[in-house]
């Protein structure tokens, strides 16, 4: 089974290069596929029958306990048939059908054979979940193959509703699934069938399936979209919307009813819907002009019959549904092919005018008139065999002491049978009959030529199986009732051509004949339905609450986002004080939290340096002048690292002192450039609200500051930490081994995110690359051969004013001892505070000095690379050497020691998560670097430009 | 040794207050160079409440360099992360506010237009985007599928009438009889 769904996809993917290749030939190849799916099921017969199903199951995620489990029993040999053979004929059909320069073949080709593989995978699929799987399968390429001719606003439209009706019924139906699958404990579907859920399980589990068919089967209320779906190629309305797509609905109500039609939800449901659907189909097909429309309406009322049939539960009325469900799949799928014929041959579809056709296409209207006749329920076709089956069984159920709901079913199948009759018989005299005169007084359509036999086979083939199959309707009986008779009520049926003289052949000779007038009086029906309200009701309240849908989110988004950041950030905020807050500082206040526990401080040097914190960063706050705030928020971050310092953690304290400068540096090369003072904002209102909303915050800090430690019951996962490191990593520095060992994961994502960071950095100031190219100093305008000897090699390219010789000096002395003091951090940082974030922060402040001192050009000679050469070096050797265990076979950024000696150098202790330091070390001085080359030295270059192209400064590339 | 004793410190505590609640007041600002400072402020807060999380103060977690109990290395090994975070950050956000005052004049963050026009729309009810798929066309679904028509074979055959299909981008013209 699976191999044939494989095969069926891998046609499917590679149905554009055939067609590349074959052109329409292509065709015949894919048809591969449903045949092979077809000749499967008729090699199984045997085992089906024998009660003994093929069966695969195969694990996929067995966490969501979704496994590939595939069954074919009675319902599904029947269903794979039926897709299978109308697949590869409608396929054999398309290749002759449309153009050879038609728009948009191979992915056609492919979406229609794709939707054959996901329509045997539903048929087939015994795991609820991958049952959903398939069902939503069918329902993308569905929406693909009626949007087809995606150019059309029809076919758009038609395409975009009917995805969203099936899909919210699909989500329906998932629902219930999920609750099957759980009240039972099994997600095999043919478990769940066998013991079936009850009391609120079940109705929940009825109502959401039935739904989900509803959608997909297009019962009333959600009929609308099968006949707008006709929009689709005339193939895909054959098979998708007659044969194939729709049957899916009724395939579930058959999967689901000898399980869940004890509960009467089930059966009301079911029975009123499809009841409803019938004769509402009915109805409107009598009053179509175009063929494929009234062919559309008559697939909706007579899916309405068919989940009537299968839903009702009892076991004769099953098989008469079972019977019928193949009848139908042949005439329907035969009548839309004939339909397709006649439009290739005269250019349209509409029944007025087209006339005197059987005469010029004998073999075409002979198709439509056994696949007609088929439809109407006319002795010795299947669709007499099934329906008599039908009349039968309800008869049966209705005498022998059965409810209202068997007697109501068997009204509606009658009445819904007249109609049947009439609109088949209208159906056939509108495409081959001979009229009187044509409405608007014009020549009738007329075929251009003889029809290619490919064209005119496939849908031959499908009537006469309709006959031979009825010829034969023991053998029907056979396949079909092991299924039938799993259903939990009624007597079995039977299905024969001439069961004597019974009150059901009174009825089909009655609605024949009722059928028959109706369509004799034709003309008084159409008109009295023309007086009546046209009932496009269902599509118009479609169509508004789709309306509405849109309104009501404008209205959410228009109330909820109002475009303020600060807005936002307050809502955010409230939240947190409210919600997580609220609880927090409540349950500190009474106790239920923790107990409050607290001293006043670890080391009283502690309390001396809160006391900055906090007047710097109050200061900052109230700060108007940019540089004032910056310098401040500065010295609270320094008093942070000695916060850092006094808790014990040297590490966190030398990191925090880099950053802050290389911070400090950023802004001031940034602020340099913007007006000293922030602009006034003398709304007072505002800014007690933020006052507010600042204490608050504060305060929910606070509590959580508080409850976080207390709320601890558990020994902290790093008691291990320092054995770990010793043994595993190799070194003493407990919190450098951790970040490039123990969480080097964590590590590996953080070094990604700089990465983006400075990336983002870089684009928002050089807009058209990635960034600007490196200045070396031979760049430099006037930059003549270095003859005199400086202190600093780009010095000479700053203007005399900016330059400072002490500085150079300094500079010159300074910085070389700056990057050996960056790798003694590095090296030692295995064992001792240090390590690559702190040698890459030494490294960037060294740069920036340089910069500082020399310029822009002066940058290019310290540092002669592109940042982004240093970024994805420094990934590479952290993350990409990490994965260099895999190939020995150890875990991801496992390290390694290696002992060795060396000459001069003595005895060397490496450790691979050295490499990885040494990574972070470059990732971070090409942070650094990026951000003085574009905060830096691209802001300067900038600013020499003249001021009307300041605007757009960074659009020029060098 | 771990450092096991979790009760937390008045000061530190403090400091977490008035970092955060100082970083919310410059947070809610319009001026990016605020917004930046006021994130730098709440980013040093909650770097130490990490750190508080992780338990007292102790020696520095250095197998070998102390005898007493060490403070949390874990805790200090995820701060470190974060600040090394705030600054690629804040070098993000500077970029933005120069960004902002080169095209601008100025570093304030502007509502956005878009929203201001969605809520707009959506105060006097009407459509907030146009669709013209989703609109009523008024007309019957007869009309509608007579407009609809395939590629089909017969229209490549020369000397034959193309078929009467209001679709002409489909079919190729040309093929009058």
């Amino acid at each position: 089974m699976l191999a044939v769904l494989l095969l069926t996809f891998a046609l499917a993917v590679a149905a554009p290069a055939l067609v590349a290749l074959l052109g329409r030939r292509a065709f015949w190849v894919l048809a591969v596929g449903p045949a092979a799916a077809a000749g499967y099921a008729l090699a199984s017969t045997r085992a089906v029958l024998d009660g003994d199903p093929p069966v695969t199951s195969i694990p996929w995620v067995p966490g969501l306990h979704l496994t590939i489990d595939l069954r074919l029993d009675a319902l599904s040999w029947l269903l794979l048939l039926v897709v299978g053979g109308v697949g590869a004929l409608v396929l054999l059909y398309c290749s002759a059908y449309f153009s050879r320069d038609a728009f948009g073949t191979g992915r056609f080709a492919g979406t229609l054979t794709a939707f054959a593989g996901a329509m045997m995978g539903l048929v087939i699929a015994d795991d609820l979940l991958l049952l959903f799987v398939f069902w939503e399968l069918t329902t993308v390429f569905s929406y693909l193959l009626i949007g087809h001719y995606a150019d059309r606003k029809a076919s758009r439209r038609a395409a975009m509703q009917a995805i969203v009706v099936t899909t919210a019924g699909g989500l329906a139906m998932l629902v219930g699934l999920i609750v099957l699958g759980v009240s039972t404990g099994t997600w095999r579907v043919s478990e769940v069938v066998v013991d079936p859920p009850t009391g609120t399980a079940a109705v929940v589990a009825s109502l959401c399936l039935v739904a989900g068919a509803a959608t997909k089967s297009a019962l009333v209320p959600f009929h609308f979209w099968l006949p707008a779906a006709m929009a689709a190629p005339t193939p895909v309305s054959a098979y998708l919307h007659a044969a194939a797509m729709v049957k899916a609905g009724v395939y579930l109500v058959a999967r689901f009813a000898p399980g869940l039609s004890g509960e009467p939800v089930w059966r009301w449901s079911v029975v009123s819907l499809g009841a409803a659907t019938l004769l509402l189909g009915g109805y409107r097909a009598l009053r179509q002009h175009d063929l494929k429309l009234v062919l559309a309406f008559g697939t909706v009322s007579q899916l309405g019959l068919l989940v009537l049939l299968l839903g009702l539960g009892t076991r004769a009325a099953a098989l008469a549904g079972l019977a019928l469900l193949g009848a139908h799949a042949l005439f329907k799928a035969a009548l839309f092919l004939v339909v397709g014929v006649v439009d290739v041959a005269t250019g349209t579809r509409d029944l007025r005018r087209l006339s005197g056709l059987w005469r010029a296409m004998p073999v075409t209207a002979a198709a439509g008139l056994l696949a007609t006749a088929s439809m109407i329920g006319l002795p010795p076709f299947a669709g007499y065999v099934a329906k008599e089956a039908a009349l039968e069984g309800l008869w049966h159920d209705a005498t022998h002491g059965a409810g209202g709901l068997e007697v109501a079913a068997l009204v509606a199948v009658v009445v819904g049978s007249i109609l049947t009759v009439a609109y088949g018989l209208r159906f056939w005299w509108g495409a081959f009959g001979t009229k009187g005169s044509l409405p608007d007084g014009g020549a009738p359509a007329v075929p251009h030529r003889r029809q290619p036999a490919l064209l005119v086979a496939p849908p031959a083939a499908l009537a006469l199986g309709g006959l031979f199959v009825a010829l034969v309707p023991s053998v029907g009986e056979r396949v079909l009732s092991p299924f039938a008779d799993t259903y939990p009520s009624g007597d079995p049926g039977k299905l024969v051509l001439w069961g004597g003289f019974t009150p059901a052949l009174v009825t089909s000779v009655l609605v024949l004949a009722v059928g028959a007038l109706l369509f004799g009086q034709r003309v008084r029906v159409e008109r009295w339905q023309a007086s009546l309200p046209s009932p496009r009701g269902a599509d118009l309240v479609y169509r508004r609450s789709m309306r509405r849908l849109d309104d009501l989110a404008a209205d959410v988004t228009g109330a909820t986002q109002r475009g303020s950041l600060p807005f936002y950030l307050g809502i955010v905020l409230v939240v947190l004080a409210v919600a997580p807050g609220a609880v927090i500082l409540s349950g500190l206040l009474t106790g239920t939290t923790v107990a409050v526990d607290v001293v006043p401080w670890d080391r009283p040097a502690q309390a001396a340096v809160v006391a900055i914190v906090a007047v710097a960063s109050v200061l900052a706050a109230r700060a108007r002048r940019r540089l004032k705030a910056v310098v401040l928020v500065g010295v609270a971050g320094y008093a942070n690292a000695a916060l850092f310092l006094l808790h014990g953690a040297p590490d966190l304290a030398l990191t925090q002192v880099l950053v802050e400068t290389v911070t400090l540096v950023v802004l001031v090369l940034v602020l340099r450039r913007m007006p000293p003072y922030f602009t006034d904002r003398p709304l007072t209102a505002s800014r007690w609200v933020r006052v507010v909303l600042g204490v608050t915050t504060g305060v929910v800090m606070m509590g959580l500051t508080l409850a976080a430690p207390l709320a601890r019951v558990q020994p902290p996962i790093s008691v291990d930490f320092p054995a770990e490191a010793v043994e595993y990593g190799s070194g003493d520095n407990i919190v450098n081994v951790t970040l490039v060992d123990i969480r080097a994961w964590d590590t590996v994502g953080e070094l990604s995110v700089l990465l983006v960071a400075a990336t983002g950095v870089a684009s928002l100031v050089f807009l058209r690359q990635r960034s600007g190219a490196v200045l070396r100093l031979s760049r430099a305008p006037g930059a003549d051969s270095g003859e005199r000897k400086e202190w600093l090699a780009a010095g000479r390219t700053l203007a005399p004013e900016r330059r400072s010789v002490m500085f150079e000096v300094v500079t010159r002395l300074v910085f070389h001892a700056m990057i050996v003091f960056a790798l003694f951090l590095l090296f030692s940082g295995h064992n001792a505070p240090g390590g690559g974030f702190a040698a890459g922060l030494v490294v960037g402040i060294a740069l920036a000095v340089r910069y500082l001192a020399g310029g822009r050009y002066e940058l290019g000679e310290a540092m002669p690379v592109p940042p982004g050469l240093l970024l994805g070096t420094g990934l590479f050797l952290s993350a990409g050497v990490g994965l260099g265990a895999l190939l020995i076979g150890q875990e991801v950024l496992e390290s390694f020691t290696f002992d060795f000696h060396v000459p001069l150098l003595g005895k060397v202790h490496l450790v691979t998560s050295l490499f990885f330091d040494v990574g972070v070390m470059l990732l971070v001085v090409g942070l650094v670097l990026d951000v003085l080359r574009t905060l830096g030295a691209e802001i300067d270059r900038q600013g020499e430009l003249p001021e009307n192209v300041v605007a757009v400064a960074g659009e020029e590339s060098r | 040794m771990i450092v096991l004793e979790n009760t937390p410190s008045a000061v530190l505590v403090l400091a977490v207050g008035v970092l955060c609640g100082t970083g919310v007041y410059l947070l809610l600002e319009r001026p990016l160079t605020r917004i930046l400072l006021g994130f730098i402020l709440i980013s040093n807060g909650v770097n130490l409440m990490l750190l508080v999380a992780g338990g007292r103060a102790g020696a520095s977690p250095i197998v070998g360099s102390s005898d007493e109990p060490m403070s949390d290395p874990l805790a200090q090994a995820m701060t470190l992360t974060a600040i090394v975070i705030t600054l690629g950050l804040t070098a993000f956000i500077l970029a933005l506010a120069y960004r902002s005052w080169q095209l601008h004049g100025h570093d304030e963050v502007a509502d956005d237009v878009e929203d201001r026009r969605v809520a707009r729309h959506a105060a006097l009810n009407a459509p907030a985007y146009e669709d013209a798929d989703a609109d009523e066309t008024g007309q019957t679904l007869d009309e509608e599928a007579a407009a609809v028509h395939d590629d089909v074979a017969g229209d490549e055959a020369p000397g034959e009438e193309a078929p009467g299909d209001d679709t002409s981008d489909v079919t190729t013209p040309g093929e009058a009889r």
